[in-house]
């Protein structure tokens, strides 16, 4: 479980988180949700470590990550995997490269067992014939598969990714989001995920938390979001024409039950 | 006009506070970079990759720029040098000492910079803005360490080469003008050669050579790992790397000369 604890966080004198509290649970797809530019991205990075928010705490399974000296910091982060927006796969290195780049660099395994390794990972994310290929080869949603296959690697604890749908196709989108879920579930990670697509808010939104200006103004699932009455968050998730038609229709459900 | 000159004053002030902190930063970006690897095997195929690709991949430009600039100061020593009270074969001395000492290290490290430098740069600016230094940092890799050591040593290691290969590739353009003109006669020009020689001359240019190359390749990875933004900043990361390190070239090279040889 990962939980956030009163973060804030500035840039240049501009407040960009504002005293964000929420609970990732282990074993969920946590997802982040917000607008563009509301501080999703920030907030993952400050879980992560990679910002440093200048008040608040952030706790791994209890552990107050500022309180880790660098050996324990180290040690968290190799029970870490991120997938990034652009996928940060490594040009110069194959498929089977990138892949194979954390056994190499903190494990004692052979190359033979790093090699299995690394490709069963490769069949876990469904790809096949791309081990010799370089990231500029193979399409964005299989750079995606190779980023998550690079990512649980080193069978992570926590697995953070940040809008893993971008620039891909609603079909593609929903079959990483799938991945990611199976994933989840099968290792039992804590896994966040920020995005703003609502398919993956539906598909696999476990557990929900809505930022937006900076401030977590909601949290719940995706069963609960339709029935929320935060008007920030209604105006996000019925921003599309689709969901103002779903929303009429569930409105009219509802007004027919209350009648019945 | 006071108030020209105290905003004059100011924006002076502004640069000199600027390049403080930048040098700040480069000295805590250099105690990342020179730490133990995180495995050595991986690090020493690193350093000979990168030997391979900024040392040995600059090979064909040290030999065209030597051979056409050894044979250009040898005519330009000709027509210059007409008199009498000079021996001919000073013209070769003169040619031989003018690339030991500031053509094969300085000016073939100016050269280096851009090509070099820019690769670095624009490399390093590129893997920053395509989040794989943060995909390294997440890993728990000292991203600084592992990407920019191997090229420092690399390129440190292999550019004392370049230097012996371009004053070897600029004595030989030489020649060629000796043999194919009436400028100079290859007896003259192979005496000149010959004549008072100082073997101090030489360590003294592979000196200079180490900390150029040293400069070259640590001032490109200082501004390609800082970089933010996008592709438009990494090509002017890419040009300010290039124009720092040409100016602290030109500097360690007044100052090394004047330790080294006075």
């Amino acid at each position: 479980m990962i939980e956030a604890k009163h973060i804030s966080k500035w840039f240049d004198g501009a407040q960009v988180l504002h005293d964000v509290s929420a609970t990732f649970e282990t074993g969920k797809t946590n997802l982040i949700i917000g607008q563009s530019g509301s501080g999703k991205t920030v907030l993952i990075k400050c879980l992560v470590g990679l910002l440093t928010p200048e008040e608040g705490e952030i706790l791994y399974d209890g552990r107050k990550f500022r309180n880790l000296d660098m050996s324990q910091k180290r040690q968290l982060r190799s029970e870490i995997g991120m997938l990034f927006q652009g996928s940060a796969l490594f040009d110069n290195e194959t498929v089977l490269g990138n892949v194979m780049f954390p056994l190499k660099m903190f494990t004692s395994m052979s190359h033979a067992e790093q090699l299995d390794r690394a490709h069963f990972c490769i069949q876990r994310v469904g790809l096949t014939n791309a081990d010799d290929k370089y990231p500029s080869e193979i399409s964005g949603g299989m750079q995606k598969r190779v980023a998550i296959a690079r990512a649980i690697a080193l069978n992570p604890k926590y697995l953070f990714c940040d809008e893993p749908n971008s620039g891909l196709d609603p079909r593609t989108s929903i079959l990483i989001d799938e991945l990611l879920s199976d994933i989840t579930h099968e290792y039992n990670i804590t896994t966040i995920i920020n995005t703003h697509d609502m398919n993956s808010v539906l598909g696999i939104g476990e557990h929900i938390v809505f930022i937006n200006k900076g401030r977590c103004d909601w949290t719940g699932n995706s069963k609960s979001i339709f029935r929320s009455h935060s008007e920030s968050l209604n105006d996000f998730v019925f921003a599309s024409e689709l969901f103002k038609e779903v929303k009429k229709y569930l409105e009219a459900e509802y007004r027919s039950k209350q009648e019945s | 006009m006071q108030f020209i000159f105290r905003l004059n004053c100011l924006i002076i002030l502004r640069m000199i506070r600027s390049y403080i902190q930048s040098f700040g930063r480069y000295c805590i970006f250099l105690s990342q970079v020179f730490r133990s690897p995180e495995k050595w095997k991986v690090f020493l195929q690193q350093s000979i990759f990168e030997m391979n690709k900024l040392g040995v991949e600059s090979i064909p430009l040290v030999i065209i720029i030597s051979i056409f600039i050894g044979a250009v100061i040898l005519i330009q020593m000709s027509i210059n040098v007409i008199s009498p009270f000079i021996p001919a074969f000073s013209i070769g001395l003169a040619t031989r000492e003018v690339l030991i000492l500031e053509f094969s290290c300085t000016m073939m490290s100016l050269i280096l910079a851009g090509k070099v430098g820019s690769n670095i740069s624009s490399e390093i600016g590129t893997m920053r803005v395509t989040e794989q230094i943060d995909a390294m940092e997440i890993m728990g890799l000292n991203s600084a360490n592992f990407i920019v050591l191997p090229k420092v040593v690399g390129f440190v290691l292999f550019m004392p080469v370049l230097y012996v290969l371009s004053i070897f590739m600029g004595l030989v353009g030489g020649a060629l003008v000796s043999k194919f003109t009436d400028m100079l006669s290859m007896e003259d020009y192979i005496l000149g050669l010959q004549t008072m020689f100082t073997e101090w001359y030489i360590w003294y240019a592979i000196i200079k050579t180490v900390v150029f190359a040293f400069i070259i390749s640590t001032v490109a990875a200082f501004y390609g790992y800082y970089v933010k933004g996008g592709s438009r900043e990494v090509g002017k990361a890419s040009t300010q790397a290039v124009v720092a390190s040409s100016i602290l070239i030109l500097l360690a090279d007044v100052i090394l000369t004047k330790l080294m040889l006075q």
